[in-house]
C-alpha cells in the first residue's frame, strides 16, 4: 500500500540513465558489431567547387580487404535527392542534392567516393589510393557577392538566390506599416550584425549501421529523428516504409546537428542493399566538421524606429541567410523560425521581416540549438541597447517601458503569434536582485573614472522564445512537410510495472527520468517501476522525435493523456471489482477506494484483473494499455532575464565573465536538476557564440577550423559559476504547464555577453565588435582599427621579435 | 580518424632504443607520451613505418639532484613535474609553466622531453627551457652529447636531434629562491597560447640581480627576451614596466601582447 508520496513532479531526481551512459554500459551505434559487417569510408572533396572530370578507383579497388569502391556514377540511378521538407515559398529554388556527388562538387567535404572494406583501417587506407581529377570552378562564399550572380553555385538554377520570404504586419493585419513608422519616427537606428557560422559540436560523432538481413533493413543511427528518418529514407529510395526499421540507440548529443537525413545514412542503406551485408560508417571529428550541417550564418540588417521618450514604433528586419551548397532537411526554414521572434517581448506596432536565402559553396546549414531564434534574440537585444545608448537611457528602463505587462496576457503579437502567459517584471526583478545591478553600475563608474586597464560592463538580455514545436496547422501554413503532434503509449504489465513508449527521441536530455516522474505521479506507481522505451520505430511506431524544446510540452502532454486514459478505464474496473458506483470511487497514491469506506484496490490489483480478464464489466476489453496523441493549440513561450557582467582587459582584449545571472521562466518544472543542466549547457553554447566559436573558410572555401584545436569549444574551465533561478508562469497550452528549456540558455546568453562587452568599452569609442569577440578583435577595436586591417596573427610569426630574439 | 599501418617496437633500454632507431631508418619515430604524435598519426599528417615506444624506459623518468643543477628525465610526465619537490624548490618556473599545459588528461600522459622534442613554437615548455639555459642530453649511436637549449630549437617543429638520436635527460641549472611566473594568454583553457611569457627573477633588497625571460609562440621557436633581461640587471623593481617595452618594437597584436605579458610576468615573478 502506497502512502501519500512526495510528488514526483518538481523533485530533483538524479537521472536514471546516467550510470549506464557514463560507465559505457550501453549501446552506442559504433559499438554495434554484426557478423560479416563491412565498413564504409568516405572520400571527401578537398575543393569547394569543381566539375569531376574523372575518378580512378583501380588502385584503391586492388587494396587488401577492399570489397568495392563506389562513386556517384554507381548510385546515380538509385540515390535520388536528399530530402528538404520545408519549401518555404512556392517558387523556392531547390537543386538536386545527391548523397554522393556525380559530376560536380559544391562544397569542400562533399562525399565523392566510398570504399567498402572488411575493416575500418583498410577502408581508410584505400581512400588515399582513389584518384579524382577535378576541374575547379569559381568559388562563391560571400553572401552579398553571391547575390550579384556573377558566379553561380548551381548554374542550372540561373541564380544563387534560393528564396525570399516576407512577413509584413500591415499585410497580415497584425500591425501598422513599418515604412510609415520609420519615415515619421523621432529616432531611427540602423545596424548590421553578423551571425557567424557555427558547428554543432555534439559529443558522439555520427554513426550508422545498416543490416539488410531478415527480409528488411534495420538501421541504427546516432540520430535525433528515427521516425522522420524512416519516412524520408523510404521516400527517397522507394523501399517500402514497413521494410525499414530505424533504431536510435543511446545517442550522445545532437543540438540540432542530428536533426537530419544525412548522405551517409542513405549511402549505408544503398551499400547494404547492394552488398547484401551489414555496413557501418562512423565519422571522425574532422569529417563531422567538414560534412555535418552547420548553423547560424546570417547577415542581419535591422532598422528600429522609436519616439524620443523611448517607446518603440517599428522594426524592420532584412536578412541574408546562408544555405550553403544544398538544402538539407529544414535548411530554408531555419531563418523563418526567427521571423516570429525579432519583436520579442516588446510591443512594436509595426513589423516587417524579409529574408533572402542564398546558396554558397559551403557546408549546408540547418538546425543548431535555437534554430533561428538565437539570431533573432541577438539582433533585438542588441538593438534595445543601441536605442538606450542613443537616447541616453538605462537599458533596462527602455526594455521595461516597451515590454508586454503581465496583465496584458494573452497577447497577440505584431508577428501574428499569441503569447499565452508570462511575467517579465517578476523574472527581471529576481534577476536584478541576484545580480546586484546597482552596485555593479557604481563599480563601473569608478573604473571609468579611474581609467582602469580593466573595464567593467553589464549586459542585459530579456528574451522570449517559442517552443513546443508545434501546432500542426501552423506548420502546414508555413509549408512545413510534417505535423507537430506527439504520441505516447502506456503498457500496464501484469505485475504492476509500467512501460512507457514515447515518440520523442532523447539524445542526452534525460527523458527516461522525467517521463518516469510524470507517470509515477499520475498513476501513483514507484518511479523505479517505470521503464521508458524510445527511438525504435518497431516499438515506438510513430512520433515526431526531439528538437525545438518540444519533448515535454508536446510529448509529455501525450503521456499525461495516456495516463489519464489508463486511470479512467481502471476506475471503471475498480468500481466493478468493489461493487460500487463509479462516482463513488476515489483515486489517490496508486489506490482506488470507495468513498467513506475502507474498501480499496490498488492500481496493481486492477491491472492484474484487467490482464486475466476473468471478470470484466460488460463490453470492456482485456488489458489496461492506452495510447494518446497530442497536437498543441499553440506554441509555448519561455522567457527570462539574463544579466552578465564582464571584465574587459583593455591592454590585451581579453574578456572575462565575472558574473552571470539567469532567471528563466520555463513554466512548470518537472525536474529542477535537469532544467539546471539544460540552462548551464545552453549558456555555455550561447557564450561560446559570443566569445569563442566560429567556422572559418579561407578564400578557396576550405574550412580552416576543422579540429577542436581550431574550433574553440569552451570547457567548464572557461566559464563562470552561473547563478540560476526561476520564476514560474505555467503555460496554458498544455496540462503540465511546461514551456520547454532546451534552448533558452543558448538563445538568451549571446546578446547578454556582447551587450556587456560593448557596455564596458563604449566610452572608449567602440560601437560594435563582430562575434566571436576574440581578444584580438576586442583589442583591435580599442585601437580604433577594423579587425580586417590587423591581419591574422593567431598562429605565430612575429618578425620584430625574431629580430631581437635571443636564441640564435 | 585512423592512422596508417606501422610497426610497433618496445625497447627495454636506451641503447636498445637507439639501435632500433638506426635499424628502422629515417621513417621510424620515437613515441613518448603520444599527446602530440598520436593526433598527427590519426590525421595522417605523418605515417612513420615504425613507432618505437620508450614508455618502458623507467630510467628516463624522474628528477635527480645533480649538485648545481637538476637532471629531469625526458619521460617524466607533466603531472610528475608539477608535483616534484626538487623542481618546486630549484626550478619553480618549470612547475608554474607545466601547471598550464593543456588539461589533466594530457598532463598525465604527456612528457617533459616529448614536448621539447616536438618543438611546437606554441608549446609551453620551450620558452622556459630556453630562458633557464637548459641543456639537452642526447643519446645516439656515437654515445652521449649535450646541446644547449639555444641550439636545440632550430625551427618550427625542428630540433637539433638527428634522426637516430633520443633525448634522455634535461639538465636545468638551479634557480633556488628565484621568483617565477608564467603569463599565458590563450582563448580557452585547453588551447595553445596566442602569446605567453615565462619569467624568473632574482631579487635582493629591492634590486633585480638577474632575470630570465622567454616568450612562447612569437616566432618559429621559443624566443629569449635578452634586451629585457639585460635592462633589468641592477635595477629596482620599478624598472620592470619600462624594460618590458623592449620585448617587442612592433605595433601588431602579438607585439603588444609580448610587451604587456612580459610586464605582467615579471611583476608577478617579483611579487611571488
Amino acid at each position: 500500500m502506497t502512502a501519500t508520496a512526495e510528488p514526483e513532479v518538481g523533485k530533483a531526481r538524479l537521472r536514471k540513465e546516467d550510470a549506464r551512459l557514463i560507465t559505457g554500459q550501453t549501446r552506442w551505434t559504433d559499438n554495434i558489431q554484426l557478423t560479416g559487417m563491412l565498413h564504409m569510408a568516405v572520400l571527401r572533396s578537398p575543393v569547394a567547387h569543381a566539375r569531376i572530370r574523372n575518378i580512378d578507383c583501380s588502385r584503391a579497388t586492388a587494396m587488401p580487404g577492399v570489397a568495392v569502391v563506389l562513386t556517384g556514377e554507381d548510385f546515380a540511378a538509385e540515390q535520388g535527392s536528399l530530402p528538404c521538407a520545408w519549401p518555404i515559398t512556392e517558387d523556392m529554388k531547390s537543386p538536386p542534392a545527391p548523397a554522393l556527388a556525380v559530376d560536380q562538387v559544391n562544397f569542400a567535404g562533399e562525399a565523392v567516393a566510398l570504399v567498402i572494406a572488411d575493416s575500418p583501417y583498410r577502408a581508410a587506407d584505400a581512400l588515399a589510393e582513389i584518384d579524382v581529377d577535378y576541374d575547379e570552378l569559381p568559388v562563391v562564399l560571400d553572401l552579398e557577392e553571391a547575390l550579384r550572380d556573377t558566379d553561380l553555385v548551381h548554374p542550372d538554377l540561373g541564380t544563387n538566390k534560393c528564396a525570399t520570404w516576407v512577413f509584413d504586419s500591415a499585410e497580415a493585419g497584425s500591425g501598422t506599416n513599418v515604412e510609415d513608422e520609420i519615415s515619421s519616427a523621432e529616432v531611427v537606428i540602423e545596424r548590421t550584425f553578423r551571425q557567424q557560422r557555427l558547428i554543432p559540436s555534439f559529443m558522439e560523432p555520427r554513426s550508422v549501421v545498416v543490416d539488410p538481413s531478415a527480409g528488411m533493413f534495420t538501421i541504427w543511427s546516432a540520430t535525433q529523428i528515427p521516425h522522420i528518418l524512416r519516412w524520408m529514407l523510404s521516400a527517397v529510395t522507394g523501399i517500402a516504409e514497413h521494410k525499414i526499421r530505424v533504431i536510435a540507440p543511446d545517442v550522445g548529443g545532437g543540438f540540432g546537428g542530428k536533426l537530419q537525413v544525412t548522405p551517409e545514412e542513405l549511402l549505408c542503406l544503398l551499400v547494404a542493399r547492394r552488398m547484401g551485408r551489414p555496413v557501418k560508417w562512423t565519422e571522425s571529428r574532422t569529417e563531422s566538421m567538414l560534412s555535418g550541417h552547420h548553423g547560424r550564418d546570417q547577415i542581419q540588417k535591422i532598422t528600429l524606429s522609436a519616439r524620443r521618450d523611448g517607446t518603440v514604433t517599428g522594426l524592420k528586419v532584412e536578412l541574408l541567410a546562408d544555405m550553403g551548397a544544398y538544402l538539407r532537411l529544414v535548411t530554408p526554414g531555419i531563418p523563418i523560425l526567427g521571423a516570429f521572434m525579432f519583436n520579442a517581448i516588446y510591443k512594436f506596432p509595426a513589423y516587417r521581416f524579409v529574408c533572402t536565402n542564398v546558396f554558397t559553396n559551403k557546408v549546408p546549414t540547418d538546425a543548431y540549438r535555437g534554430a533561428g531564434r538565437p539570431e533573432a534574440t541577438f539582433a533585438i537585444e542588441r538593438m534595445m541597447d543601441e536605442l538606450a545608448v542613443e537616447l541616453g537611457m538605462d537599458p533596462m528602463k527602455i526594455r521595461e517601458m516597451n515590454w508586454i505587462k503581465h496583465e496584458e496576457f494573452p497577447f497577440n503579437t505584431v508577428a501574428g503569434l499569441t503569447y499565452d502567459s508570462g511575467n517579465y517584471e517578476a523574472a527581471t526583478a529576481r534577476a536584478m536582485e541576484l545580480f546586484g545591478y546597482d552596485d555593479l553600475r557604481e563599480e563601473q563608474a569608478r573604473r571609468r573614472a579611474d581609467g582602469s586597464a580593466v573595464q567593467l560592463g553589464i549586459g542585459i538580455s530579456t528574451y522570449t522564445e517559442m517552443c513546443g514545436l508545434a501546432p500542426s496547422r501552423v506548420l502546414g501554413a508555413l509549408r512545413y512537410g510534417a505535423g507537430g503532434w506527439e504520441t505516447a503509449s502506456i503498457r500496464m504489465l501484469p505485475t504492476g510495472k509500467v512501460e512507457v513508449i514515447t515518440g520523442t527521441s532523447p539524445h542526452g536530455q534525460g527523458h527516461e527520468t522525467v517521463w518516469s516522474q510524470i507517470v509515477a505521479d499520475r498513476l501513483g506507481v514507484p518511479f523505479e517501476d517505470v521503464e521508458v522505451l524510445h527511438g525504435d520505430t518497431a516499438s515506438s511506431h510513430k512520433g515526431m522525435d526531439s528538437y525545438g524544446s518540444r519533448s515535454l510540452a508536446v510529448g509529455g502532454t501525450a503521456l499525461v493523456h495516456a495516463a489519464d486514459k489508463v486511470l479512467a478505464k481502471a476506475r471503471t474496473l475498480a468500481a466493478h471489482m468493489m461493487e460500487c458506483d463509479e462516482a463513488d470511487v476515489e483515486f489517490a497514491s496508486g489506490s482506488f477506494s470507495v468513498r467513506g469506506t475502507s474498501t480499496a484496490r490498488t492500481l496493481s490489483d486492477v491491472v492484474l484483473a484487467a490482464h486475466v480478464a476473468h471478470d470484466l464489466p460488460e463490453g470492456m476489453e482485456p488489458g489496461m494499455d492506452a495510447d494518446a496523441t497530442f497536437d498543441p493549440d499553440n506554441f509555448s513561450f519561455p522567457h527570462g532575464t539574463h544579466l552578465c557582467a564582464t571584465e574587459v582587459d583593455t591592454e590585451t582584449g581579453v574578456v572575462k565573465i565575472r558574473s552571470y545571472v539567469a532567471v528563466d521562466d520555463v513554466g512548470t518544472v518537472v525536474n529542477p536538476l535537469i532544467v539546471d543542466g539544460q540552462v548551464h549547457g545552453g549558456l555555455a553554447q550561447g557564450i561560446a557564440q559570443a566569445l569563442y566559436e566560429e567556422a572559418v573558410h579561407d578564400e578557396m572555401g576550405t574550412l580552416t577550423t576543422a579540429t577542436f584545436a581550431d574550433y574553440l569549444v569552451p570547457s567548464a574551465a572557461d566559464l563562470p559559476a552561473f547563478l540560476t533561478a526561476r520564476t514560474s508562469t505555467p503555460a496554458t497550452s498544455n496540462p503540465l504547464g511546461a514551456k520547454g528549456v532546451g534552448e533558452a540558455g543558448t538563445i538568451a546568453s549571446t546578446p547578454a555577453v556582447v551587450n556587456s562587452v560593448l557596455d564596458a568599452v563604449r566610452h572608449l569609442g567602440v560601437r560594435d565588435i563582430e562575434m566571436p569577440l576574440s581578444p584580438e578583435r576586442v583589442w583591435t577595436a580599442l585601437q580604433g582599427r577594423k579587425a580586417d586591417d590587423a591581419g591574422e596573427v593567431a598562429a605565430g610569426g612575429l618578425g620584430s621579435i625574431d629580430a631581437q630574439g635571443g636564441q640564435s | 580518424m585512423i592512422p596508417a599501418e606501422f610497426r610497433y617496437l618496445f625497447p627495454s633500454t636506451v641503447d636498445e632504443a637507439v639501435r632500433m632507431l638506426a635499424d628502422e631508418g629515417e621513417d621510424a619515430k620515437i613515441i613518448a607520451g603520444g599527446q602530440s604524435l598520436v593526433p598527427v598519426l590519426r590525421m595522417r599528417l605523418a605515417a612513420p613505418t615504425a613507432l618505437i615506444d620508450i614508455g618502458g624506459l623507467t630510467e628516463l623518468t624522474g628528477v635527480r639532484d645533480d649538485g648545481d643543477s637538476l637532471l629531469i628525465g625526458a619521460m617524466t610526465t607533466h603531472y610528475e613535474v608539477q608535483r616534484d619537490h626538487l623542481i618546486h624548490d630549484h626550478a619553480l618556473l618549470l612547475k608554474l609553466v607545466t601547471d598550464t599545459v593543456a588539461d589533466p588528461q594530457v598532463r598525465h600522459r604527456g612528457t617533459f622531453g616529448g614536448s621539447l622534442c616536438h618543438a611546437d613554437p606554441a608549446g609551453d615548455l620551450l620558452a622556459p627551457a630556453l630562458a633557464l639555459d637548459a641543456v639537452m642530453i642526447i643519446a645516439g649511436p656515437g654515445g652521449r652529447r649535450e646541446v644547449p637549449a639555444a641550439e636545440f630549437f632550430v625551427d618550427y617543429f625542428t630540433t637539433a636531434l638527428a634522426p637516430d638520436e633520443i633525448l634522455i635527460d634535461v639538465r636545468v641549472p638551479k634557480y633556488t629562491g628565484w621568483g617565477a611566473h608564467y603569463e599565458k594568454l590563450n582563448r580557452v583553457a585547453q588551447a595553445w597560447s596566442i602569446v605567453a611569457v615565462a619569467a624568473a627573477v632574482q631579487v635582493r633588497g629591492g634590486t633585480i640581480e638577474a632575470a630570465r625571460v622567454g616568450l612562447t609562440n612569437v616566432g618559429s621557436g621559443p624566443v629569449r627576451a635578452v634586451d629585457v633581461e639585460s635592462a633589468l640587471v641592477g635595477q629596482p623593481v620599478s624598472a620592470i614596466a619600462e624594460a618590458a617595452l623592449r620585448a617587442s618594437s612592433g605595433d601588431g597584436y602579438k607585439d603588444n601582447l609580448a610587451r604587456v605579458l612580459t610586464g605582467r610576468a615579471l611583476t608577478a615573478a617579483v611579487a611571488g
